[in-house]
């Protein structure tokens, strides 16, 4: 596979989007966890499905589509949460599904055949075109620009929201940015996994490195390099065995995960008994 | 007559149609120490949160050194119930102080200075746990975490300074040490403390508002029993937390327990 990444163009963007997909899933999916926003990533994520089929009922890029959905589905999702204090589940859960039937009903308004969303719904990174990647490579930019940009910010808002608005920082703004990243990140990760698998690859790299460091940074950092390899371990074995890559990946990630969970905690298991044999 | 720090016009808070508190007034004097008792859902963490400007009053108004609440936020220093913080979150006990030092509004690219760090060392050693400063917070016990609050509460330099129950869940050690930076504290500040702990109330604070659902009582810090039974509806409850061997008593050896689990 090695001499086909120089051999073929698709495996390049391949493997510029499972790079550019790690990156951004490492940094928000760090945020996400210690957030508590995992489900709010999913609907999001669901929501876009409608504006992939809005793209192709009305014939323009149906990744545009999606962009401009999740970002609608975050504002509204934080807007109707913030203002009527209704519980966020069940207007994530509203969004989610109405997401979704939206997108149904824009394919079969199509004419003629319909097209296969299976690439949409579970990822095909083996078919991410250049305009694809010019998309996922700005949005990722903007991601890693805006949180680096209000690092201490962040870390403050998240750690305690309401002592952050107290001493004055701007967490109303900070709470829709944040949601305005989700949709970005959701938009980076579809090509690759796919919206039915996008929160996966948004939690189980950052869960591993959380397991790993307590701190945020470096949690960050690793998570990055933690989702590289899941993303390219995963590519490789796709193209071998020829399924979807979203697939894959997410297979990957999860057993990577569970794994480092049982030996983290054997380890903690023995050397704790060891301590209290050492006190007796 | 000294400054007015906290100035409370008739204030109503509702949550949708139920009150929580209704027609508070109140003036806390600046370099005063208020003690804020009262049963639970009494009201007590929503007054504290108006006084920031955390929600709007419903009726009347609340000033703040003479401002609208969330115009005077860097005067103001807040220890929040730590019971409704995560524990968890991957950050250090200097990192958390430190947050106290970030500027309103969004400061892009910001980098704590020296002073900051300086600073934010000070406010450990003054509570106590410079030692601690590159623990994770997880690795806190309950009295720790709560000095870390008032250090992190501190770094903002407030005038005023507001804690909500800052001794629930804390050891007695603790508990006391609390206490005493408080009353060191209230030389420089003016201290508005919620508390259940009628320790607190008797020792050391210069005024006492009891509140429970309204004003029951303020002045000076001296319970009888009429504002007791307003404010508990039950005396007992009152001795039972102050002193609690006073409990005990009914449950010698021998005697029936029933009376315990009302």
């Amino acid at each position: 596979m090695i001499m086909a990444i120089f051999e073929y163009q698709f495996l390049q963007n391949a493997f510029i989007a499972s790079i550019l997909a790690s990156i951004v899933c490492g940094i928000m999916g760090v945020i996400i966890i210690e957030k508590k926003l995992v489900m709010m990533s999913g609907g999001i994520a669901h929501t876009s499905y409608g504006g992939v089929g809005l793209g192709y009922l009305m014939g323009f890029e149906p990744i545009i589509g999606a962009f401009l959905f999740s970002i609608c589905a975050a504002l509204g999702i934080g807007y109707i949460k913030r203002k009527s204090g209704t519980r966020s589940d069940v207007v994530i859960g509203l969004f989610w599904s109405l997401g979704m039937a939206l997108g149904i009903l824009f394919v079969a308004l199509m004419p003629g055949y319909p097209p296969d969303l299976s690439s949409y719904l579970f990822g095909s990174i083996l078919s991410v075109t250049k305009a694809n990647l010019y998309l996922m490579v700005s949005l990722t930019f903007i991601v890693i620009f805006v949180i680096v940009l209000l690092f201490n910010d962040w870390k403050a808002y998240l750690f305690d929201e309401e002592f952050a608005s107290i001493i004055g920082i701007k967490t109303v703004f900070l709470d829709y940015l944040l949601l305005i990243l989700i949709a970005m990140s959701v938009v980076v990760l579809i090509r690759v996994v796919g919206i039915i698998l996008v929160i996966a690859l948004l939690t189980a790299p950052a869960a591993t490195a959380g397991i790993l460091t307590s701190n945020l940074k470096k949690r960050m950092i690793y998570s990055v390099l933690l989702g590289s390899v899941f993303c390219i371990a995963g590519l490789w074995i796709s193209y071998v065995i020829n399924i979807a890559s979203g697939a894959v990946i997410v297979i990957v990630s999860v057993i990577f995960y569970l794994s480092a969970y049982v030996v983290r905690s054997s380890y903690v298991r023995i050397k704790r008994k060891r301590i209290a044999t050492s006190n007796m | 007559m000294s400054k007015t720090a906290v100035h409370i016009d008739n204030l109503s808070v509702y949550y949708g149609q139920v009150p929580a508190i209704t027609g508070v007034c109140l003036d806390v004097a600046d370099g005063e120490y208020l003690g804020i008792i009262g049963p639970n859902g009494g009201g007590k963490s929503t007054l504290l949160k108006a006084i920031l400007g955390l929600i709007p009053a419903t009726v009347g108004t609340v000033q703040v050194y003479g401002n609208n609440p969330g115009k005077s936020r860097s005067m103001v220093g807040y220890v929040p119930q730590f019971a409704a913080l995560d524990k968890q979150f991957p950050i250090t006990v200097l990192e958390v102080v430190l947050t106290g030092r970030l500027k309103q509004g969004l400061s892009l690219f910001f980098k704590f200075t020296k002073e900051d760090k300086k600073a934010a060392y000070d406010f450990l050693e003054k509570v106590g746990i410079e030692s601690l400063a590159n623990r994770q917070i997880s690795e806190l016990s309950g009295g720790e975490f709560q000095k870390m609050l008032i250090a992190r509460a501190l770094a903002v330099n407030p005038r005023l300074l507001l804690l909500d129950e800052p001794t629930a869940s804390v050891d007695v050690g603790s508990r006391d040490q609390i206490y005493d930076l408080l009353a060191e504290l209230n030389k420089n500040m003016t201290i508005i403390l919620v508390t259940h702990d009628m320790l607190a109330i008797s020792s050391q604070i210069s005024r006492l508002a009891c509140l429970n659902g309204y004003l029951v009582y303020h002045g000076e810090p001296e319970l009888n029993e009429n504002i007791v039974n307003n404010l508990y509806g039950c005396p007992v409850d009152l001795i039972a937390h102050g002193v609690p061997h006073r409990v005990l008593k009914e449950h010698e050896e021998g005697k029936q327990i029933d009376n315990g689990n009302i």
